[in-house]
């Protein structure tokens, strides 16, 4: 069967309210080809903090740019890309929170959790210059991403 | 759902009750205000039960830390109650299991404080 791709294209406000926005679709998508309840839970909660970063850190909270988050299901996986506007950063200047050192940080965990939930993680150089970050989940007894749950 | 918190007074503890999503924004928030106002009464002695917690995010984790912080330096004690799993298992890959005291038992967290 050809392994067709499916994809949805989200643009977002820079607001609180579109990471919750942002987390709900990404967890019905996953729902909807058959992720666990705890990788749905996973891929939600990398949307979500995707979205954070963008909403933070690349957007700066200015509400003028936007964010655009595309999901694409095909060759057996979920792929999240979240877009901001911002300047990009450089992922190996981002402290490590696992050092003894910044465990007692109050942020900056949210790229770790992306990585330690999601198969894949990458960040890269959107377009427009802002930061690119894609995540890649492996759809499990895939269907060929057709989006159809397995017959029960 | 949105984070709800009562305080309860247990001879020199005050425990708070916590239920709904620490996440970004509102739940964030009410952590924050809920511990500053405890020591600002002058409490020192804070048992965060998170029994009804299933979802915190890095927001909601940084929180968590500001608060252990906020306490520390008011020379006071922090400790968290009855974890759900996803809570645990979001201290233990985090390494913050090694920052707080966890506590399992509602009696035997309250005479764990010094």
């Amino acid at each position: 069967m050809a392994d067709k791709v499916q994809r949805i294209e989200v643009t977002l406000e820079t607001q609180l309210d579109s990471v919750d926005l942002a987390e709900s679709i990404a967890m019905r998508v996953a729902e909807s080809v058959g992720f666990s309840e705890e990788d749905v839970h996973k891929i939600g909660m990398s949307v979500r903090e995707g979205v954070i970063n963008a909403y933070n850190y690349g957007n700066q909270q200015d509400h003028r740019k936007k964010i655009t988050m595309t999901v694409e299901l095909g060759g057996e996986k979920m792929t999240v890309r979240v877009l901001d506007q911002g300047k990009g950063f450089d992922v190996s200047h981002v402290p490590d929170p696992l050092d003894e050192e910044n465990l007692l940080r109050t942020s900056g965990r949210g790229l770790f959790l992306m990585r330690a939930f999601m198969d894949e993680f990458e960040v890269r150089r959107g377009h427009g210059g802002g930061a690119e970050l894609v995540m890649v989940k492996n759809i499990p007894n895939a269907v060929s991403g057709n989006g159809q749950n397995k017959p029960g | 759902m949105a984070l709800q918190g009562t305080t309860r007074e247990v001879n020199d503890v005050v425990i708070v009750d916590f239920s709904g999503k620490i996440t970004l924004g509102e739940g964030s928030s009410l952590l924050r205000r809920t511990i500053k106002e405890m020591i600002d009464r002058g409490y020192k002695k804070l048992l965060i039960n998170l029994e009804d917690v299933d979802y915190i995010d890095s927001s909601g984790i940084g929180e968590l830390v500001s608060a252990y912080t906020t306490v520390r330096n008011a020379e006071g004690e922090l400790k968290l109650l009855n974890l759900t799993k996803r809570v645990h298992d979001l201290l233990q890959i985090t390494r913050l299991f090694t920052v707080f005291d966890v506590q399992s038992e509602e009696e035997k967290a309250l005479r764990s404080f010094r």
